[in-house]
């Protein structure tokens, strides 16, 4: 009896453990190791990138403080004013410590904020399209095919050619190519949402569409909105990062990793490997860690795959 | 019948047009309830008498329309409303309950929230007074703290708890009129009774008229004041409660009393009507039931016209049983 009661008490303990919804998920999102390990590095990189402006020795956008005597000089040598290159120098004389990190910022920003926008836009299309219905429906899917057909990094590519660089042009590009997978995640998930019954007694409350449709839709389309959400984040960092390293997508003044890599790239054959490695590296990592995180997410948020 | 009636259905037809022809789900049924009074629909599954619940809220989804007659709502027509009217009438002066309370709330939204935007739906009141209303709904249908509770997501509630949540949801804007379809259906014995109780209480406290959708003859025969039966869309019998239960006219309504299970016919086996409900598509003229029917004969395969009784019974047959004394 008495171990009954203990393990009840257990029980009882633990249940209040994972008291809020909030509480609960983190304790199964930190199950796995690996996750765990993604999530604080990617923490990590987000507050390095942030906070670089704070500790990095030089600003690489300011063309006083880069010294072209200092180019290609390899990871550890001293510069002429007397601090250390750890990651050595790009071809223009950037101290490639401070780059990646600025370089990061960009990426991160643009992956971010495109990411986000095309978050809003592609959720409210699919939520209006699932609930309209009919020709609306139709015509809002059939576009999304359309565009979800054509290779992201082609519609990226023309329209850049098109606009010219800048970040502001290469993150309506960036949104142009992910609207429609967010579209199409949100109609999908609001289409077995809206079948159900507490949609059908909120109509039966007299509740406007609107309040409807962001009340009580999306917050129980968010699981997959989130899982979607995290993965096009790393795909929209890499493909700013691809577009750079194609020359369309940051002008050369204000770097993000992909143009650091395609600066270094004519050096690599001479030797001069980490002009490209280095950024290489710092991309990877991010691009990983971020999909990592989103891999565990969908466990988690996917009730279907709970244990 | 000379009481205001609250709710005044006049030979309504809700046809679904699919593609493999028109699906009669509710047939020329007419019907009224009176403040206050509950009215049970009685029918087994696919009668129409959920169909009959949707219409009146006008939330008959496509291919579904109501095809014709009326639905006069505190003497308002309610068929070809707009949309806007039928909104402002929806959840404030009609509310309607749900079979299965566990899909019936939203998961991801509190119940304080649920039940506050009720009232903010229809009426310019404050927080304050909302969340008070709120708490005094949750007391008054006999949930327990409801202050804690109103905190609570619907997946910490039991079944029964949820369904009192509904019903407080259903009374909050004090309607005149409650459609409550198949509620007791997904609970338990006990909390069916406490919530029939309650729901009784609340409607002769409030002077609510209800239309409580059933297939359980038990349920409704110690609920209701008047009883309709329906079979394939039509309304085959109607009446005061105890008399369609003590003595029943149509062959139909006297085959469902006969295959309830009771004290008084221990061991013997149960009566049950032979046959399958027909399928709607499609159905041929006449009454409906004469396939599965004991009494029926030639004069079936017209459709009998509703003949009104005395005592405001209703019975839709060619050959109906013995009343004895009428009503």
């Amino acid at each position: 009896m008495a171990a009954i009661e203990e393990r009840l008490s257990a029980v009882e303990q633990s249940g209040k453990g994972a008291e809020t919804p909030f509480r609960r998920f983190m304790s199964d999102f930190l199950d796995s190791r690996v996750a765990t390990a993604a999530l604080v590095t990617l923490a990590a990189i987000v507050l390095l990138a942030v906070l670089a402006p704070l500790y990095v020795p030089q600003n690489p956008y300011d063309l006083a403080q880069v010294d072209v005597l200092d180019a290609r000089l390899p990871p550890g040598s001293k510069s002429y004013q007397g601090y250390t290159f750890w990651l050595g120098t790009d071809g223009a004389g950037r101290d490639l410590f401070s780059a990646i990190l600025y370089g990061l910022r960009i990426s991160l920003s643009v992956g971010v904020m495109s990411g986000f926008i095309a978050l809003v836009i592609g959720s409210a299309v699919g939520l209006v399209a699932a609930y309209a219905g009919g020709r609306t429906e139709n015509f809002i899917m059939r576009v999304v095919d359309i565009q979800l057909s054509f290779p992201a990094i082609l519609i990226a590519l023309m329209l850049l050619a098109v606009f010219g660089k800048g970040v502001d042009k290469i993150m309506i590009a960036l949104v142009t190519v992910q609207w429609a997978y967010y579209a199409r995640t949100v109609r999908g998930s609001a289409l077995v949402e809206g079948g159900k019954e507490y949609v059908e007694a909120a109509r039966c409350l007299g509740l406007s569409h609107a309040r409807i449709l962001f009340r009580h839709i999306l917050p129980n389309c968010m699981a997959p909105l989130i899982v979607v959400g995290t993965v096009q984040t790393a795909h929209a960092i890499a493909l700013e990062a691809t577009l750079s390293f194609l020359g369309v997508g940051l002008p050369q003044t204000e770097p993000s990793l992909g143009l650091l890599i395609s600066n270094g790239f004519e050096y690599m054959l001479s030797g001069r490997y980490w002009i490209s490695f280095f950024p290489g590296v710092a991309l990877l990592i991010t691009i990983v860690s971020i999909n990592l995180v989103g891999d565990q997410l969908r466990d988690v948020l996917n009730p279907r795959l709970q244990r | 019948m000379s009481k205001a009636a609250t709710l005044e259905v006049g030979n309504l037809r809700t046809h679904f047009l699919t593609k493999a022809g028109a699906v009669r789900a509710v047939d020329d049924v007419s019907f009224s309830v009176r403040k206050g009074e509950v009215l049970g629909l009685v029918g087994e599954s696919g009668s129409g008498k959920s169909v009959t619940g949707f219409s009146i809220v006008g939330l008959v989804d496509p291919p579904g329309r109501i095809v014709s007659g009326s639905i006069r709502f505190n003497g308002e027509e309610l068929v070809g409303a707009s949309e806007d009217r039928l909104r402002q009438l929806r959840g404030n002066r009609i509310a309607m309950i749900f079979q299965d309370p566990m899909m019936t709330l939203n998961p991801v939204l509190r119940i304080d929230t649920q039940m506050m935007e009720t009232l903010f739906a229809h009426s310019d009141i404050g927080k304050q007074e909302a969340w008070q209303r709120s708490r005094d709904a949750l007391g008054q249908v006999g949930i327990p703290s409801p202050e804690e509770r109103l905190r609570s997501y619907p997946h910490q509630l039991s079944g029964g708890m949820r369904q009192r949540v509904a019903i407080a949801i259903a009374f909050l804007n004090r309607p005149d009129l409650i459609i409550a379809d198949e509620p007791t259906t997904a609970l338990d014995v006990t909390i069916q009774s406490q919530i029939i109780h309650e729901a009784q209480q609340l409607c002769r406290n409030s002077g609510t008229a209800m239309v409580w959708i059933t297939h359980d003859l038990a349920v409704v025969s110690g609920l209701a004041d008047r009883i309709c039966v329906m079979y394939a869309g039509r309304l085959v019998e109607a009446g005061s409660s105890s008399g369609v239960i003590d003595k029943p006219r149509h062959p139909y309504t006297a085959g469902l009393i006969g295959s309830v299970p009771s004290h008084n016919r221990r061991g013997e086996p149960l009566n049950q009507i032979p046959g399958m409900t027909p399928s709607l598509i499609n159905l041929p003229p006449g009454c409906a039931f004469r396939a599965r029917c004991d009494r029926g004969d030639a004069a079936c395969v017209e459709e009998p016209a509703e003949e009104k009784l005395s005592g405001g019974r209703v019975v839709r047959c060619f050959h109906p049983l013995a009343g004895g004394s009428g009503a």
